[in-house]
């Protein structure tokens, strides 16, 4: 037995391994590894998003434009932009924007994963086309649908007129309600695909077993869709929501390109406008105190959903 | 599953999936045949006698032609390419560390850190650019590809560090044991043992992250001013129309070879794609 | 020499003790099984040891040389997984290879090692194959050849037959007990199961609860538990316990409850003398009780009802009714009894257990 003595000696000497340098040993306590591990991201992420955060504050509470440094006016900006016709304007719109097209997403999304979720032939090859709208960049299949929207030229409007729904050409862009509903349909357009896959991936996680049980007892389809589908679909919906209605609700490219924010603002939203103001005509603090707008609104709608999915995944 | 009469598949399933998929593959046909459209064929009104959209009979490389050699279009694919391959790099060096630390192992602050990545994922590229424009000049940064290699990552590490993260959660901790009681350290565990099973996920982060660098259009639109410096979408929707006058059919060819490269990838990868969406989602 | 020392070791998470004061001393060449139920510190402690928790206080030493703050790579240990941890990206011979490359081993070194490992084991012909082609036998084949090419100082096994089935486990304990004759390396053992604990170990170690219970050899450990837990755990079926009160009669003592009166054998009065009067804890294992034939003595025998009869071929184990209390008697396979007989048992008096009440410990 070993002697007290012995025991509580306190050199360490290694049972068989050559001695080690410092930064081995450094690395090899997990909180050092741990913050080496985490280095790059935080600073990534310090430099370019939390910084111009905290920039983009500070400018919105100083009058900067660009080339002119700014002093400091407090909440002035934001009281511009709330009494400004087109900012409401921008916010109806965005609000509605998102809105709807959520809707139309969701729905429809739903109904496509609902169709994939069988074996059939093509699997496979359908599952990869039908995701290529989500994949193209935004920027160049908006271009297409443009371009189906020219009034001149518009293959849409041929088809409605050889089919006999309408007489005369459709202003797609043109017309400022047609303009809303058009950048509504581009964006259900790209957006159908990534829920159909999400909800399909769903979709899957749920046991044929539970529908073939409920079938038995007597549920017939939507019955079944409502009572076992749908609540079990439920935190992964969530998820897929909040993830999209946060995109939406920043959405610049598709308008951009499609409208440009008009006609008459009818389709601003607040990219568009800030961009506008800020980097089109330069009043970068207003432009910046537009962009901080949208954080509230997305806050609360985060929270809100966050909230939902903690008691749908608790449920 | 549906069952019973044949008349009922149809027009539950068939017809529906059908409908589906010519909604959303329809405007790539639509690039195409613009693309090979000639002009004289293209600017025809709607309503004229002899509009003829879904084929053309005099097919034509003329638009394409124009494009790669009378425009910056080159130039743009190769700068895109360079942008969105170094944006990937970063992002995936980045996301496997900190994927791995936050899901390996224990460290103060683990938790808020964390939750702080997820939330500068909600944090959109819209609310940025103007402050982000400014700092981006004082890092003399301006117009060149590095604004844009050193920002795309901003959006692309939550992505990756959420998606690695479920994949390391997967994998059973006793493997990183093992290798360090048969001779490795944290570090040599972490890279022999953990990332090659992790290869999935890896896959699936990085086509995830370079469909997506090479879909940003925001910052490249407002950090890049020179023509030589623009990616596909800026210089596709900036250079390729003259005052009010938009080429149609080299907007086009444009819009097709700029998405060859993203649709070429996303093929080869498709399942890692698809479980990259899931991934996540469920995660 | 691998000796290995725990000295006072503790283990707290947050608060929470989970191993308490474990003192032990492993020797060289010894194979020792920590047992114990689930949550009892058995692993927390082989852990300990490899280096995979901290010391929260105490020392752990092997060889002599505190290794308290030495990572695992440097404690010259190899430990085998209860799911193997084989590293599934590798083939066989890289996954047995990976710790002499991690210690810089020249190549002509790893192949002769990996295939004496692989000779030793009866898997050559798997070398090349990759783990998930691999039966359960096969990966524990595979995990016990990555221990074996370092060839070093002591093995740690964390329950590693749980995951094979049954026959299997019988094939792999006998092909283990093997292993350590002929390798002789130090080996701390941990299961819960008490059959791998006794068939296995050299010596025993078991513990509750973050705490030592016994050590000892498994035989010492079977006939002279040193509590009452450590007697109901090893043994199946378990030893019969029963509330007795210790009665002062005719000079002698005597051990009574309903149904039941037995006189102390002698060698054991003197210890509880003490408890006269008192009421303490009587054991007995179902082997040490047989039916009582016409010489057995009347005072270390009770009457019993059968209440259910199990024909295991090799025995028969009666559940019988004791007055209030249930026991079970484990006779041989010529008895015939049926349910509702009432039979006389008869107990052999040097198997006789007595626990104290309070403590526990035995008297």
């Amino acid at each position: 037995m070993a002697t007290a003595a012995e025991v509580a000696a306190p050199r360490l000497q290694y049972v068989g391994s050559p001695p080690r340098g410092p930064i081995t040993r450094l690395l090899e306590d997990e909180r050092w590894l741990a913050t080496c591990l985490m280095l790059p991201t935080v600073i990534l992420l310090g430099m370019f998003i939390a910084h111009p955060f905290i920039n983009g504050i500070l400018l919105s509470v100083t009058d900067t434009k660009v080339g002119v440094p700014g002093h400091f006016v407090g909440l002035d900006n934001f009281v511009k932009i709330w009494h400004d016709d087109i900012f409401q304007v921008a916010v109806w719109n965005t609000c509605l924007y998102t809105f709807v097209t959520t809707v139309f997403k969701l729905a429809l999304g739903l109904w496509l994963a609902l169709l994939l979720n069988r074996h059939f032939r093509g699997k496979a090859f359908m599952r990869a086309f039908i995701l290529l709208p989500f994949i193209i960049p935004t920027v160049l299949s908006t271009f297409a649908w443009k371009w189906m929207f020219d009034p001149t030229f518009s293959v849409l409007n041929w088809m409605l007129f050889h089919v006999g729904i309408i007489k005369t050409r459709i202003n797609w862009l043109g017309d400022p309600t047609l303009a809303m509903a058009s950048v509504i349909i581009v964006n259900v357009w790209r957006g159908v695909p990534f829920y159909a896959i999400s909800l399909l991936a769903g979709l899957q996680t749920i046991s044929p077993e539970l529908h073939e049980a409920a079938a038995i007892d007597g549920a017939h389809a939507w019955a079944r869709f409502r009572h076992i589908t749908w609540p079990l679909l439920l935190p992964v919906t969530l998820v897929i929501v909040l993830f999209s209605v946060i995109q939406t609700f920043a959405d610049f490219q598709l308008v951009y390109v499609l409208t440009g924010g008009g006609p008459a603002n009818a389709t601003q939203l607040f990219a568009t406008y800030a961009y506008q103001l800020g980097i089109g005509t330069g009043l970068l603090s207003q432009g910046a105190a537009i962009s901080l707008a949208i954080f509230p609104i997305l806050l609360l709608v985060v929270i809100v959903q966050l909230v939902y999915i903690r008691k749908a995944e608790t449920a | 599953m549906i069952e019973g009469a044949s008349w009922r598949r149809w027009v539950f399933f068939y017809v529906p999936v059908t409908g589906f998929v010519v909604a959303l593959l329809f405007p790539f046909y639509w690039m195409v045949i613009t693309t090979i459209r000639p002009d004289k064929e293209l600017y025809r009104p709607w309503n004229a006698a002899n509009y003829t959209p879904f084929w053309t009979t005099n097919p034509t490389l003329e638009h394409i032609r124009a494009l790669l050699t009378e425009t910056l279009f080159s130039t743009w694919m190769l700068n895109t390419m360079f942008i969105s391959l170094s944006a990937t790099a970063i992002s995936l060096f980045c996301g496997l560390l900190a994927g791995y630390a936050l899901s390996r192992l224990k460290f103060p602050f683990a938790g808020s850190i964390g939750t702080g990545i997820f939330i500068t994922y909600l944090v959109p590229q819209t609310l940025l650019f103007i402050p982000l424009s400014d700092i981006i000049r004082n890092f003399k940064l301006g117009d060149s590809p590095w604004a844009l290699i050193l920002t795309y990552p901003t959006f692309l590490i939550p992505f990756c560090t959420w998606l690695l993260m479920g994949y390391f959660k997967s994998i059973p901790k006793e493997l990183e044991e093992c290798a360090r009681i048969d001779g490795a350290t944290r570090w040599k565990a972490m890279i022999y043992i953990i990332f090659p099973v992790a290869i999935p996920g890896i896959l699936s982060a990085g086509i995830f992250a370079f469909t997506l660098s090479w879909n940003e259009f925001i910052y490249a639109l407002v950090f890049l001013s020179s023509p030589e410096q623009k990616t596909v979408p800026v210089g596709v929707t900036s250079e390729l129309v003259r005052g009010d006058v938009f080429f149609w059919g080299e907007l086009m060819a444009g819009a097709l070879l700029g998405s060859i490269p993203v649709a070429f990838v996303y093929s080869f990868f498709v399942e890692y794609y698809v479980s990259g969406i899931t991934g996540s989602v469920k995660g | 020499m691998a000796r290995v020392l725990m000295r006072s070791l503790n283990k707290k998470y947050d608060e929470v003790p989970a191993v308490i004061d474990v003192n032990l001393e492993i020797h060289d060449r010894e194979f020792v099984v920590l047992v114990g139920p689930s949550g009892c510190g058995k692993t927390t402690t082989l852990r300990m040891v490899a280096g995979l928790e901290s010391i929260t206080s105490g020392n752990i030493s092997i060889d002599e040389k505190i290794i308290n703050d030495l990572p695992p790579m440097d404690r010259d240990i190899a430990m085998v997984f209860q799911n193997y941890a084989l590293y599934p990206h590798m083939s066989v011979y890289d996954n047995m290879a990976f710790g002499l490359k991690m210690r810089k081993f020249d190549t002509p070194e790893i192949t002769r090692r990996v295939q004496e490992a692989a000779e030793i084991l009866g898997i050559q012909e798997l070398l090349k194959r990759k783990p998930r082609q691999l039966s359960g036998g096969q990966r524990q084949r595979v995990a016990l050849g990555r221990a074996i090419v370092r060839h070093p100082q002591v093995f740690l096994f964390d329950e590693p037959l749980s995951n094979l089935d049954a026959k299997l486990r019988v094939q792999m304990r006998v092909e283990l007990k093997k292993l350590h004759e002929r390798l002789g390396t130090t080996a701390i053992y941990v299961t819960h199961d008490q059959v791998e604990a006794m068939t296995l170990g050299d010596r025993v170690v078991v513990m509750r609860d973050g705490r030592v219970q016994q050590v000892g050899d498994p035989m010492e450990l079977y006939t002279n538990p040193a509590n009452r837990f450590v007697a109901g755990f090893l043994g199946s079926p378990a030893m019969n316990f029963a509330g007795v009160r210790i009665v002062a009669q005719n000079g002698g003592l005597w051990a009574e409850r309903e149904g039941i009166r037995i006189a102390v054998p002698k060698p054991i009065v003197p210890r509880l003398g003490a408890y006269a009067g008192k009421e303490v804890t009587f054991g007995v294992r179902p082997e040490d009780m047989r039916i009582a034939g016409a010489g057995d003595p009347q005072d270390l025998s009770f009457d019993a009802a059968v209440e259910v009869v199990e024909r295991l071929g090799s025995e028969i184990l009666l559940d019988v009714a004791v007055g209030s209390a249930t026991m079970v008697a484990a006779v041989e396979p010529t008895v015939t009894a049926k349910v509702h007989e009432k039979l006389r048992l008869a107990v052999n008096p040097e198997r006789l257990h007595f626990f104290d009440n309070a403590t526990e410990a035995a008297i």
